[in-house]
């Protein structure tokens, strides 16, 4: 296990090394110059030089990536351009919101997607099986901004004073007015309603996914010999389905997890902006509408980033989960 | 030679969208635009027409082995394909879509970009109008009619993702097939790179391009197709390392063709069925992430009825008027369906046990 835990963590850091050359790629392909952006009026073109030998823009292009690249693998990203703070701070401060809001979505994916592939699998071909695969397609074609304006359409305070139904959730935000003032508890349920309009948005998404995924995986699994033998000891179905046919289903099931990590963080962006959620994908888009590049270039690293953490991650939980994985090849 | 002589013809043809991209955007051109439109519409499902059924009936792609005659290119043909009520759906949705895109100018009620004033009209509650018998989508801020600029939408949004997914297929393609080929270290060096591009979720590299480059319509195309090439050349790879150890490639390599010929004339047909699946698939990404980028002000110019663009200005009105968000999200979700419908289909159709792997 350990020897298969190394290899998978050495491939994951070329990998993060790749992806933030192909960021400083983007970089200097783009046209403009760096220097530009501390551009003042009636400043003259010596002291626009001066400024350019600060950042180091004169030096060749390879020495740029090689410091570029060091401060970065640093956690140096600069300073943001909309009042000067490093961008690691400005990142920093809102990252736990992100991987809060996509931690809650995947594991409401999860649960919901797994339910229901194992009871579609069960049920193949039943009307259940149909409306539910209907329905996964359905919300897997849907634009992730748009499902989530339709949720504060239906779901939002201000839609229940309209509409008059008597449950509504916050559309915005993670805390409401006066949260500090709150007791304990009713931070907590403050907090967990302001989440769920977003998370819901983002699980409802994935779960069609998910479960389709662990429908077809589950289907193959039930057609092995080992349930046969397990249904002719005369084990009740629930068993059956449930404790054995499910572990062995839920194998591949976690290298989706993998393929999922891009789509989730993805998604994470329009709905953050949506429903005006602080984390690293609103910064990314309001960078980008501030035209603030240290903070778009360092959001961009840090997503890519996060995508081949997460797969590593899923790697890991791979091997530990089928040992044929550990004690083979690999 | 059909295989090059095609493969010219496909150049062109997306030569030819590309150059026409501007007219996407202009306002409803009249009869000269239709023509052309119809026009290309023919040349592209001739070429497709000519290049799988001709080609195989006539005898001019030999390997094309396991395959009946005249079954182009789908493995069992048309037959099987029919059979799969979901993707036939999708075929027809697309259809419609694509139909309705060309005809928007007969079929759309009134002129999606004109603003008509109080005076004009005499009447301002044409303004945010909730859906009636003559705006049967109702009007937004505007008092623009909301059918019609879905119609309009419609062009921008298939015109967009089917260029997009048509550039990046053929780069993709042609990567695919040569690191599938060659192996080694160039094999090697193309993996690393995919899986350093499929890092980054699609919409983050596409928000990096499209705001450190100059913001034009091109650009959006290239970073789209940017988003999609992965996906096409991991394919294309996988299959002509299959195919590479069948048995028909050993012959024509015991026959002594060259490696360039074995790879263009006897390969690549075979590998094309899972281009057509990641293609269409592609097209459903493309169009929602154009959408989405035109929702954030990235995309189209702020203008054009795209509908990611509707329904960002129809946000501020979102409890007000519900249908000048909702409509233009109902097309996005048709378009895309259609298209996931018909790649879940024709994916079912080459390989009905493939039907465990996401392809995203």
């Amino acid at each position: 296990m350990l020897l298969y835990a190394l290899r998978r963590v050495l491939t994951a850091l070329p990998l993060l090394l790749g992806v933030a050359t192909i960021v400083f790629l983007v970089l200097a392909l783009a046209p403009g110059d760096p220097a530009s952006f501390y551009l003042t009026p009636g400043m003259s073109p010596e002291a626009l030089e001066q400024i350019r030998r600060n950042l180091g823009l004169d030096a060749p292009l390879h020495v740029q990536y090689g410091r570029w690249l060091l401060s970065f693998l640093q956690g140096d990203f600069g300073q943001s351009l909309v009042g000067g703070m490093p961008v690691r701070d400005r990142i920093l401060a809102v990252l736990p919101n992100t991987l809060l809001l996509a931690g809650v979505a995947l594991a409401l994916a999860f649960a919901a997607g797994v339910l229901l592939g194992v009871i579609q699998a069960s049920r193949q071909h039943s009307l259940l099986d149909s409306v539910a695969s209907g329905a996964s397609l359905l919300f897997y074609s849907m634009p992730s901004f748009w499902l989530a304006i339709m949720m504060i359409l239906v779901f939002s305070v201000n839609a229940g004073n309209v509409w008059g139904w008597p449950v509504s959730f916050p559309p915005s935000g993670i805390t409401s007015d006066g949260y500090d003032l709150m007791g304990t508890a009713d931070q907590i349920r403050d907090r967990i309603r302001h989440l769920t309009l977003p998370a819901l948005t983002l699980a409802l998404v994935l779960a069609g996914g998910i479960a389709r995924y662990v429908r077809n995986s589950m289907l193959e699994v039930l057609g092995q010999d080992y349930i046969r033998t397990a249904r002719a000891k005369g084990l009740p179905e629930w068993k059956v389905v449930w404790k054995h046919a499910l572990r062995n289903a839920l194998i591949p099931v976690v290298t989706l997890l993998g393929v999922y990590f891009p789509l989730l963080l993805g998604g994470a962006v329009f709905v953050e902006y949506v429903f005006a959620w602080p984390g690293m994908g609103r910064l990314m888009v309001e960078s980008i509408l501030l035209e603030d590049y240290p903070v778009v270039l360092a959001g961009s690293f840090l997503f890519g980033g996060m995508v081949v953490l997460g797969n590593l991650l899923a790697d890991l939980l791979y091997g530990v989960v089928d040992p044929r994985i550990r004690h083979g090849q690999g | 030679m059909e295989g090059g002589a095609a493969l010219v013809l496909w150049i062109a043809l997306l030569a030819l969208a590309a150059a026409r991209l501007d007219r996407v955007l202009e306002a409803p051109g009249g009869a000269l635009d239709q023509r052309l439109a119809l026009l290309t519409l023919v040349l592209a499902l001739g070429a497709v027409w000519w290049w799988s059924w001709v080609g195989v009936r006539g005898g001019g792609l030999p390997s094309v082995a396991g395959r009946g005659p005249g079954s182009g290119i789908l493995p069992g043909g048309w037959p099987a394909f029919r059979k799969n009520r979901m993707a036939v759906l999708g075929l027809w949705i697309a259809g419609i879509l694509y139909l309705a895109m060309l005809l928007a100018p007969f079929l759309a009620p009134f002129d999606p970009l004109a603003m008509p004033a109080f005076h004009e009209t005499g009447d301002a509650g044409m303004r945010l109008a909730p859906p009636s018998r003559a705006h049967i989508m109702g009007t937004d801020q505007y008092s623009r009619d909301v059918l019609s600029r879905i119609l309009y939408g419609a062009r921008i949004s298939l015109t967009i993702g089917l260029l997009a997914v048509g550039i990046s297929i053929t780069l993709g393609t042609f990567l695919g097939a040569v690191a599938g080929y060659l192996g080694g270290v160039v094999d090697a060096v193309l993996m690393r790179l995919l899986d350093m591009f499929m890092a980054f979720p699609s919409i983050v590299l596409l928000l990096a391009v499209v705001a450190l480059f100059e913001p034009s319509l091109p650009l959006v195309v290239a970073a789209l197709a940017l988003t999609q090439w992965p996906f096409t050349t991991r394919m294309v790879r996988g299959e002509i390392l299959a195919l590479r150890e069948r048995e028909f490639a050993e012959a024509a390599r015991a026959l002594g063709f060259s490696r360039f010929r074995i790879l263009l004339r006897h390969l690549l047909p075979n590998a094309l069925p899972a281009v057509v699946v990641v293609a269409t698939l592609g097209v459903g990404n493309a169009i929602v992430l154009e959408a989405g980028l035109s929702f954030l002000g990235l995309g189209v110019p702020a203008a054009t009825p795209s509908w990611g663009t509707m329904v960002d200005h129809g946000r501020a009105y979102l409890l007000d008027a519900w249908w000048v968000v909702t409509f233009p999200g109902l097309a996005i979700v048709l378009a895309v369906l259609a298209f996931n419908l018909l790649g879940d289909g024709l994916r079912d159709v080459l390989d009905p046990r493939q039907g465990g792997r996401a392809e995203p």
